[in-house]
């Protein structure tokens, strides 16, 4: 966590009090809990009113596809349809695909080009057919393996010309790029905390006032009875600090990546030859460097550069850990054994160039012994 | 790490005595979360987590390694194919052979390592392979069809302790895994059970249960792979054997997909025929050998004289075996005062009385 948020987590969780309770204590925690909220809707370019607090991207993911989908249909019986990119994160990809399996949901799938960015065409299509029967669409900010940022602003000119609400999980993109949730015109908008050097476990969902979302967690009704549950306050104080800092920082933190993410992609590329960068030149991630090693597999890559104290990703395991091959990239076009070879690089806040010399570094060695292990 | 006791505290074992110890839990199942819950198998969702919070307690990183294709090939198939043939595998020997010692091993050393550690009670010593001090739980059978260059990257570091000894020091160390049960079943089978498994992939085909003296039909079985070599029980014969002596599974021929049965010392052999022979040294012995000789998992041993014949082995038994199967692994054993030394192993391939 950002030195900050964890003060001002110590501070909060000083206070005893829950933010429902009536008495001194209950106001105060109340108190905390609405200014943080203020400072997101600031930060965010939202009313205070549509930011409702969650257990994380996760939750708001959910709760944006499934209530959503739950308050339009029903509104109207005909509108099933739910259209998803082929790259969005589990939590939204999975929340749909249970929509498809248990609540007679017809999942239409977006796909990308092999950049990893979203067609618009494709949904213009699909709403120009068949507006009447869509629930939502969900499409990310910009994808959390690739970096793709994609075309927010052609998706919600579409999501208002048909009335489609327009969901987008935009937790990679915070504090990394510009994002203003009333300029982007999105009907609902994931942000998370530990991706922002806040806390885990703490989130929020943006959601405009007149949408109809039916609630997954039915209780005390504490956030705009769209979502019940006692209020985690030290947390929301500590994600709201965070994410302050994150917007303030945006500008600069990019410019510096910028410089630092490129160097970095130059000097992979110099080191190892054979790397393919990933994703899309100009309209990527500032932090995010992603390469395919041909012949090599990304997990053998991983574990040699953790052995030299550099930590990298895959695209994903399942529960017992096996890494599977990516869904981004295989939708971006790529085999199954190009998806297995890739490699995430992240630059952060603490990034440095001494960072960016310590991987090419290590590199080469790990990619030559992990193309050795591939071929046994 | 399967998430045991014996390969946790072997990691530790590792870890202490100075080497730089990776934990590596092999995914076995194309799909693991089908496979059963429990502490029963070694690839289970549970397993894995087991074996992290081994590794984690240690203080060494922790790797799932997807081996599921290799292991499906070179274990579950082979498995069906051989009971398929009228044999009877042993899975454990053939996962030691192709995956953990082939496959592991392989990717382990082109990605910078010197060996693999596993938590198997064997003795292994400059290439010399010997019986764990725990006889009860001793391995060496199933390690014995390891090579000399295998073993030259094998370390087995619980053989000089017994079972009991591996818990007392999963619990020193506070492994969470001290007290979890031993597996005994076969990992790939979720539910124990073996004839339905080789059913499903063998397909039921009905066949004669035939008398080895008279030829005559005695009864029909589903499946001659439900049977082995030896067997008393669930024969399924209602009439009984003209002189009321119990009947035995004498031999099983998949071309006629029959099913031989008859008493108890025709089962007899003295004469064992292997073939595949790995000598543990690297070099075939050219002269007949006196050695004892072990025919199955955890059975009784046999004092032999060991001939390397053109393509493999042969051991003349100076006590009768019964129930001698093809398709286990015969293993010789040099008998000596600080542990039995393995000598070789080969599959078995026929048995004879002389
Ligand atoms: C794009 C995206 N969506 C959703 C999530 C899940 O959010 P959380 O971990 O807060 O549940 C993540 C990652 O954590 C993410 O990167």
């Amino acid at each position: 966590m950002l030195p900050a948020a964890l003060d001002a987590y110590v501070t909060a969780a000083g206070h005893l009090g829950n933010a429902s309770a009536l008495h001194a204590h209950g106001r105060g925690a109340r108190r905390l809990v609405e200014e943080a909220r203020e400072s997101v809707a600031a930060d965010l370019g939202c009313r205070p009113s549509e930011v409702i607090f969650t257990g994380g991207g996760t939750e708001s993911d959910n709760l944006a596809v499934k209530g959503m989908f739950w308050g339009r249909r029903d509104a109207d019986p005909r509108r099933r349809r739910v259209i998803v990119s082929e790259i969005e994160h589990h939590a939204v990809l999975d929340a749909a695909d249970w929509l498809g399996r248990h609540e007679g949901a017809v999942i239409d799938r977006l796909p990308v080009d092999g950049r990893g960015r979203i067609n618009a065409d494709v949904l213009a299509g699909i709403l120009r057919e068949s507006a009447d029967e869509v629930a939502l669409i969900t499409a990310m900010w910009a994808n959390n393996e690739v970096g793709t940022l994609q075309p927010i602003s052609e998706m919600s000119a579409l999501s208002a010309e048909y009335g489609v609400p327009l969901h987008t999980d935009a937790i990679q993109a915070i504090g990394q790029v510009p994002v203003d949730f009333t300029a982007s015109g999105a009907t609902a908008l994931t942000v998370t905390g530990h991706k922002l050097g806040g806390p885990a476990g703490v989130g929020a969902l943006l959601l405009g006032r007149d949408v109809p979302v039916t609630p997954i967690l039915h209780g005390g009704g504490q956030e705009r009875d769209v979502r019940s549950g006692t209020l985690d306050v030290p947390g929301i104080v500590a994600f709201a600090t965070a994410l302050h800092i994150a917007v303030t920082e945006q500008d600069a933190l990019a410019r510096r990546l910028t410089v630092l993410r490129d160097d970095l992609i130059a000097r992979v590329r110099e080191a190892v030859p054979c790397a393919v960068l990933n994703g899309c030149t100009e309209a990527r991630l500032p932090g995010n460097a992603h390469f395919s090693f041909p012949g090599c597999e990304g997990d053998a890559i991983l574990m040699l550069l953790d052995a030299a104290g550099i930590q990298a990703a895959t695209g994903s395991a399942c529960n017992a850990g096996v890494a599977q091959p990516s869904h981004v990239l295989l939708a971006m076009g790529a085999t199954g054994d190009t998806a297995s070879s890739t490699l995430r690089f992240s630059l952060g806040h603490t990034s440095t160039a001494e960072d960016v010399d310590a991987l090419v570094a290590a590199l080469p060695t790990a990619v030559e012994r992990a193309r050795a292990a591939a071929a046994t | 790490m399967s998430g045991g006791v014996d390969s946790a505290v072997a990691a530790a074992f590792a870890a202490e005595a100075g080497h730089d110890v990776t934990g590596v839990h092999l995914a076995l199942s194309r799909n693991p979360q089908t496979y059963r819950t429990g502490a029963r198998g070694c690839c289970t969702l549970e397993d894995s987590r087991d074996a992290r919070r081994a590794a984690d307690v240690i203080g060494i990183p922790f790797y799932v390694w997807d081996m599921a294709e290799r292991f499906h090939e070179d274990v579950v198939d082979d498995f069906v194919a051989e009971y398929a043939a009228g044999r009877t595998p042993n899975p454990c020997l053939r996962c030691n052979e192709k995956i953990k010692f082939a496959a592991v091993l392989d990717r382990a050393v082109a990605l910078g390592f010197d060996a693999v550690v596993t938590g198997h009670h064997a003795r292994l010593d400059e290439g010399v392979l010997r019986r764990s001090v725990d006889i009860g739980k001793d391995q060496s059978y199933v390690l014995a069809v390891l090579n000399r260059d295998q073993l030259s990257r094998a370390m087995f570091p619980l053989g000089g302790i017994t079972k009991e000894q591996v818990r007392e020091e999963a619990a020193k160390r506070g492994l969470g895994v001290a007290d979890k049960p031993d597996s005994h079943d076969i990992c790939f089978i979720a539910d124990g059970d073996t004839k339905g498994f080789l059913a499903e992939r063998i397909g039921a085909k009905t066949g004669d249960i035939v008398d080895s003296a008279t030829g005559e039909v005695l009864g029909s079985h589903d499946g001659a792979f439900a049977y082995t070599v030896g067997q008393r029980h669930g024969l399924g014969l209602t009439r009984p054997a003209a002189d009321g002596r119990p009947r035995y599974v004498l031999s099983i021929t998949p071309v006629s997909n029959t099913v031989t049965v008859g008493p108890r010392e025709e089962l007899e052999v003295t004469v064992v025929h292997a073939d595949k022979p790995v000598w543990t040294s690297g070099t075939a012995r050219t002269e007949p050998v006196e050695c004892v000789v072990q025919l199955r998992a955890h059975g009784e041993t046999h004092a032999a004289v060991l001939v390397a014949t053109e393509d493999g082995l042969t051991a003349h038994l100076r006590t009768p075996a019964r129930g001698v199967a093809a398709g286990q692994a015969l293993v010789a054993y040099l008998p000596d005062a600080d542990g039995d030394i393995v000598l070789a192993s080969a599959t078995i391939s026929g048995s004879a009385r002389d």
